[in-house]
């Protein structure tokens, strides 16, 4: 036994100890992890690249069609719409958060200790926390022509601004947009004012001396400070933009007509109402390559020069 | 001085409002719960007579109870699980140095911004082929897979920062590799490990796409997939779907009050990192 474990000891400390013993294990460590991985992500994944180059209703036999799917993607007008709303949504769910965190996050600096710290944390998470679903039922209800906002309207006096927000032509996708402001901002907000309290003080300090005015403060000292914490929002945000569904699908469902129609619920729409699982992968296979395609230079832009 | 005060002031006065601007939907949302059943009430309006009664009757209908009860399975089923094979493939990555470890990292990180509904189709076809439709095994599988690229990155940030002599004591101790992952490693991981769990409980409770694919009975789905469907069938008496979304929200609004600290804590690490 003793000689055994001795021998164990001298094989562990040789020089080979991380090789071909340790390589075994680390691959044991992984499988399971890679197994589920490569069971519910890769293989789909690769499962969708294939769809798309078929026509197929999901029952019947399947034709291949090649890329003619990728091509109606980018050159069917509904489609383009739908992917140009995406797009506009991140005015609402990216850059609205970040502008109105960073307004605060400079105005209020070192404000968020204490109690009352704690109980804007707290109440400024809440958005975070419920399911998007929930977030996108309490605003219907807001925008509803009962709602909060007419009868505030009204309140005002502009009783002739009062309408159904959300089957609005015009006001439909905003108002869509500002579901997604209401759950972001206190997230962007709360990683903002963390990120401005860990700004060197005296920074700011030198800068007054200077006489330096507070957008030269905001410009010269907040916004490089705050690159990291910026480029974390601006990630998440767009992230969250692009495959947008759950408030979508509660709020409007698309409409009305394709107006605040987004590529998740158009993937949803065209794959499970349509049964064209061929353009529906097509579009998830679009949709994935528009994300990295956007998060990757703002990753490479935003990340720390070490 | 004068200056810094009422900066000060200003930002108070903002941060109210933000807070005003958070809560007012759900006050609007619980005052309109209160109305009578099948009106119309209107905005903010405290009703003449409260209907306590529609909470009971919301929880009734929606069949609250075996909601819950769902949700919870789905996540005991998901999150320790993952969390478990996450941790083990993070220590791995970050200290066992297998080859080729460089591009195994880089494919799961690669799942890192991946939407869900750009494989939800074929998720669907594979789901049905394995014969696990309709059931909660259709939402835990994919969420175990799903969740890996985060998790994975996750534990992998915690473990590379470990120092190295703790791995080489533990194995001049007599401790093999799974010894020291148990026994050394994961005790000293509690913190990174409960953020983990915080943000993987949210996902899995507030999941709405899997669920609404891949499980048609409301009674095996998520709180978030049961609370679509309660709306799909309600929707249109406003009280009741009031009264419905409010008590399906109030477990995770119950749950994150009492943990708000470490919730928070989680959520802001969790954009960080991810």
């Amino acid at each position: 036994m003793t000689v055994y474990k001795t021998e164990k000891k001298v094989q562990r400390l040789s020089p080979f100890r991380g090789g071909l013993n340790a390589n075994r294990a680390a691959w044991l460590f992984i499988a399971p992890a890679f197994f589920f991985y490569g069971a519910f992500v890769l293989l789909p994944m690769a499962m969708s690249a294939y769809y798309s180059l078929l026509n197929w209703d999901g029952i019947g036999a399947a034709s291949f069609v090649g890329l003619t799917n990728y091509i109606t993607v980018v050159t069917d007008d509904d489609l383009l719409q739908i992917i140009a709303n995406a797009f506009r949504l991140i005015l609402y769910f990216t850059v609205l958060p970040v502008i109105v965190g960073l307004a605060v996050a400079s105005v209020i600096r070192n404000q968020m200790s204490g109690r009352f710290g704690t109980v804007t944390r707290t109440v400024l998470f809440i958005p975070q926390v419920i399911p998007l679903v929930a977030a996108g039922i309490v605003w219907s209800w807001m925008y509803d022509s009962n709602g909060v906002i007419n009868q505030l309207l009204g309140f005002i006096g502009l009783e002739n601004w009062t309408r159904g927000w959300l089957g609005d032509f015009t006001y439909a996708l905003p108002a869509v947009g500002l579901i997604g402001t209401w759950v972001l901002l206190g997230l962007c907000m709360l990683l903002l004012v963390t990120g401005i309290s860990r700004i060197d003080a005296s920074l700011y300090e030198a800068a007054k001396m200077d006489g330096a005015n507070a957008w030269h403060e905001f410009r010269h000292i907040t916004l490089p400070g705050l690159r990291q914490e910026i480029g974390v929002c601006v990630t998440v945000t767009i992230i969250q933009a692009l495959s947008s569904f759950d408030i979508v699908y509660v709020a409007t469902s698309g409409g009305p007509g394709i107006e605040t129609m987004v590529p998740g619920l158009e993937i949803y729409r065209l794959a499970f109402a349509h049964r064209e699982v061929g353009l529906a992968s097509a579009l998830g296979v679009v949709l994935m390559l528009l994300v990295l395609l956007i998060v990757i230079p703002v990753q490479w832009f935003t990340r720390e020069k070490q | 001085m004068t200056q810094i005060f009422q900066r000060a002031w200003v930002g108070k006065g903002l941060i109210l409002l933000l807070m005003a601007l958070t809560l007012l939907p759900f006050l609007s949302l619980f005052t309109a719960a209160l109305a009578p059943g099948g009106t119309y009430p209107s905005g903010i309006a405290w009703p003449e007579a409260p209907q306590w009664n529609n909470f009971v009757r919301a929880f009734e209908v929606a069949d609250i109870g075996r909601m819950m009860v769902s949700s919870l399975i789905i996540v005991l089923g998901v999150v320790p699980l993952a969390v478990v094979i996450a941790s083990m493939a993070g220590f791995a990555l970050a200290k066992l140095v297998p080859t080729g470890r460089k591009w195994l990292y880089l494919v799961f990180v690669l799942g890192l911004t991946l939407p869900f509904e750009s494989i939800i189709t074929p998720l669907y076809y594979e789901i049905r082929a394995l014969g696990l439709l309709n059931t909660r095994f259709a939402i835990i599988l994919p969420l175990l897979g799903l969740y890996m690229p985060f998790s994975v990155y996750w534990m992998r940030a915690h473990f590379i920062n470990v120092p190295q002599d703790l791995s080489e004591a533990a194995q001049l101790d007599g401790a093999g590799y799974w010894r020291e992952f148990w026994y050394v490693q994961i005790p000293l991981a509690r913190s990174s490990i409960m953020s983990l769990s915080i943000l993987l409980f949210l996902w899995t409770w507030n999941q709405f796409l899997l669920p609404i694919v891949l499980v048609q009975d409301p009674a095996k789905r998520t709180m978030a997939g049961a609370l679509g469907a309660f709306q799909g069938q309600w929707g249109t008496d406003v009280p009741l779907l009031s009264a419905g979304s409010l008590i399906i929200m109030a477990p995770t609004i119950i749950i994150f009050l009492i943990f708000q600290r470490q919730f928070v804590a989680a959520l802001l690490q969790g954009a960080v990192k991810g």
